[in-house]
């Protein structure tokens, strides 16, 4: 089969790979109609995630039909149609009880690794790098699904891929980011990056009942995406003196009450700490650029919450935690509990509430990838959202 | 990491604890099967244990020609919270074991602290055998216990070997391009 590979720092091959089989009773092999490019498929193209190897097949984001399944899985059959949760989660241990399952505790065959940078195990992820367990990704015409019986959700039918692809991951990111900041009446959240997971965080957020949403970003049609499908207001940083005193005066001097990054540790340069950030990642003198998270702990208010769906993998300073001290601020973070959201998202979207397909601006067969890689890194040609095709 | 001490009498002793999302009974009964041990504990080939003497025979993982193992006891036993076992005289190096058993609070499972020493080895099989128990015991047991909390609670251990990956795989030239 076809599968995107990563083959070096800025560097993707469509490679001619071995299909994947069965390996354990619980995995299902499914047949890719679609799969989306991330901003963390990113992290890893320019380098900054630790341990991948020339080979890995890249991909968290996709979906398709089982066409195979385990002796275990009960809950799937051929010709299924679904979608995959980005984490690899058991069902069975105390994380996953809890709904936690980006912290699942037995999915990932290299805990030593892990567990040495940062304590502790995470769960696997597809595509992921071995840190999170090197296991394959689905940008390929087929995907190993391990642990089947708890991820793959079966779409309903009538459902078209690009309104639900996105519940594999941006879509629940989106949603528990403003889920985080813990939203009550007449609050006002503000969104850092206008990605694809700052949109759909914007979104969740009036879905959750914020009275604003402002999204702060320098790509044009990025904000114009903010304003017309998302309900938010929104700051171009590029134009603005100091995004901190911009955000105060909208929201009478009370500044936002819930301030979600979106952006991630390659934030780009904003104002003068963000120049120093440039410098230091380039020297490697820290792992992470925190520009947007600095910022947004500056402007959250007194007693407010500071939500991280944005990606850190190592070490970030300068951070103001004088200033989240002082306010009484309260951090939340982490990678997504996609398996929490799928049902409960899938049911706004069938009811015709919300259709995330408005993200797509490119859709291109997998062959592309290469181009497609550098055209979303690049933010060229009012590119928001990929989706590959397999078959194309 | 596990905890790893040297005495001065050259005996190594590594200790780890893990909670596992299972009764103390289960976590009790899946040690004293001495004969399931190598299905988590990788340097073990097997584990045999004799129905009358109740003795076990332990064999470990080695290259071709080379073979490791030793008789070991039950010291004590104390169903659903102790287990302790040492090697028989010949062994080498002489070892033993111990597993501590106890309910985590608040409905958290059960926590499992396993301990192993090993005596300085005597001649040369003795220092084969210690190699291949690890070169770090302390990094074996670590990769062991996590094995064992993943067999105990799903029944298997996580792998991708078998799965596709790209190295040294053709690329495919774009459909259409030349
Ligand atoms: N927590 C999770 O489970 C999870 C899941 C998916 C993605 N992510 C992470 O979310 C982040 C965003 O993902 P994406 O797909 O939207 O990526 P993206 O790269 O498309 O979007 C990032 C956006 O941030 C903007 N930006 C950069 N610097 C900024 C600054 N200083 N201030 C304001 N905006 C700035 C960029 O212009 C861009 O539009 C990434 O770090 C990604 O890894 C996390
Ligand atoms: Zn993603
Ligand atoms: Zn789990």
């Amino acid at each position: 089969m076809r599968a995107v590979c990563w083959t070096g720092r800025h560097q993707v091959e469509v490679r001619d790979v071995p299909d994947p089989v069965i390996i354990d009773g619980r995995d299902a092999i499914v047949r890719v109609t679609s799969t989306a490019i991330c901003g963390s498929d990113l992290h890893m193209y320019d380098g900054y995630i630790p341990s991948m190897r020339a080979g890995d097949i890249l991909g968290h984001e996709f979906m398709g039909e089982v066409v195979e399944v385990g002796n275990e899985v009960k809950n799937l059959r051929p010709g299924d149609r679904v979608v995959v949760p980005f984490a690899i989660a058991c069902g069975d241990c105390a994380p996953c009880r809890r709904s936690e399952f980006s912290l699942c505790e037995n999915t990932n065959p290299s805990t030593r690794a892990l567990a040495g940078l940062n304590g502790f195990t995470s769960a696997g992820l597809f595509g992921y790098s071995h840190l999170y367990g090197g296991y394959a990704g689905g940008q390929a015409e087929y995907v190993r699904v391990p642990y089947a019986d708890v991820g793959p959700h079966v779409v309903p039918g009538g459902l078209r891929d690009e309104q639900v692809l996105f519940l594999t991951d941006i879509f629940p990111t989106g949603y528990m980011a403003a889920e985080n900041c813990a939203i009550k009446p007449g609050d006002v959240v503000a969104i850092w990056g206008a990605g694809p997971v700052g949109l759909f965080a914007a979104l969740s957020a009036s879905m959750l009942g914020a009275e604003r949403t402002i999204v702060i970003d320098r790509v044009p049609e990025r904000l114009r995406m903010a304003r017309e499908h998302c309900h938010a207001e929104t700051i171009n940083f590029d134009e603005t003196e100091d995004v901190v005193e911009a955000l105060k005066e909208m929201t009478g001097g009370r500044g936002p009450d819930g301030v979600i990054d979106a952006v991630g540790m390659e934030a780009h340069p904003s104002g003068l700490s963000g120049l120093y950030d440039k410098a230091k990642q380039t020297v490697r003198m820290q792992t992470d650029r925190p520009t947007a998270l600095r910022q947004a702990i500056q402007a959250c208010s007194p007693g407010g919450v500071v939500s991280i769906p944005g990606v850190y993998a190592g070490f970030i300073d300068s951070m103001p935690l004088g200033a989240a001290f002082a306010k009484g601020l309260t951090f939340r973070m982490g990678q997504t509990h996609v398996h929490r959201y799928v049902g409960p998202l899938m049911r706004e979207i069938e009811a015709g509430n919300v259709d995330p397909g408005f993200l797509v601006t490119h859709r291109l067969p997998l062959a592309s990838a290469p181009d497609a890689y550098r055209t979303f890194r690049d933010k060229q040609d009012g590119c928001i959202k990929v989706v590959l095709d397999p078959a194309a | 990491m596990a905890l790893e001490i040297r005495e001065p009498d050259g005996r190594r002793r590594v200790q780890r604890t893990v909670t596992v999302l299972r009764s103390p009974s289960d976590c009790y009964s899946a040690w004293r099967d001495f004969a399931r041990l190598p299905s988590f504990m990788d340097s073990l080939e097997s584990v045999t244990v004799d129905p009358t003497s109740g003795r076990s025979h332990w064999k470990v993982k080695a290259p071709a020609g080379q073979s490791v193992e030793w008789d070991a006891e039950v010291v004590e036993d104390v169903p659903g919270s102790f287990l302790s076992w040492r090697s028989l005289p010949g062994a080498d190096p002489a070892n033993s074991g111990e597993v501590v058993i106890r309910e985590a609070p608040g409905g958290r499972g059960t926590e499992v602290t396993i301990a192993l020493s090993y005596e300085p080895p005597l001649g040369e099989v003795g220092r084969i055998a210690a190699k291949l128990l690890g070169e770090e015991p302390a990094m074996q047991l670590d990769e062991d216990i996590v094995r064992f909390k993943e067999m105990m609670e799903t029944g298997r251990i996580p792998t991708t070997a078998g799965q596709p990956n790209g190295r040294n795989r053709p690329s495919v030239a774009k459909r259409g391009a030349a």
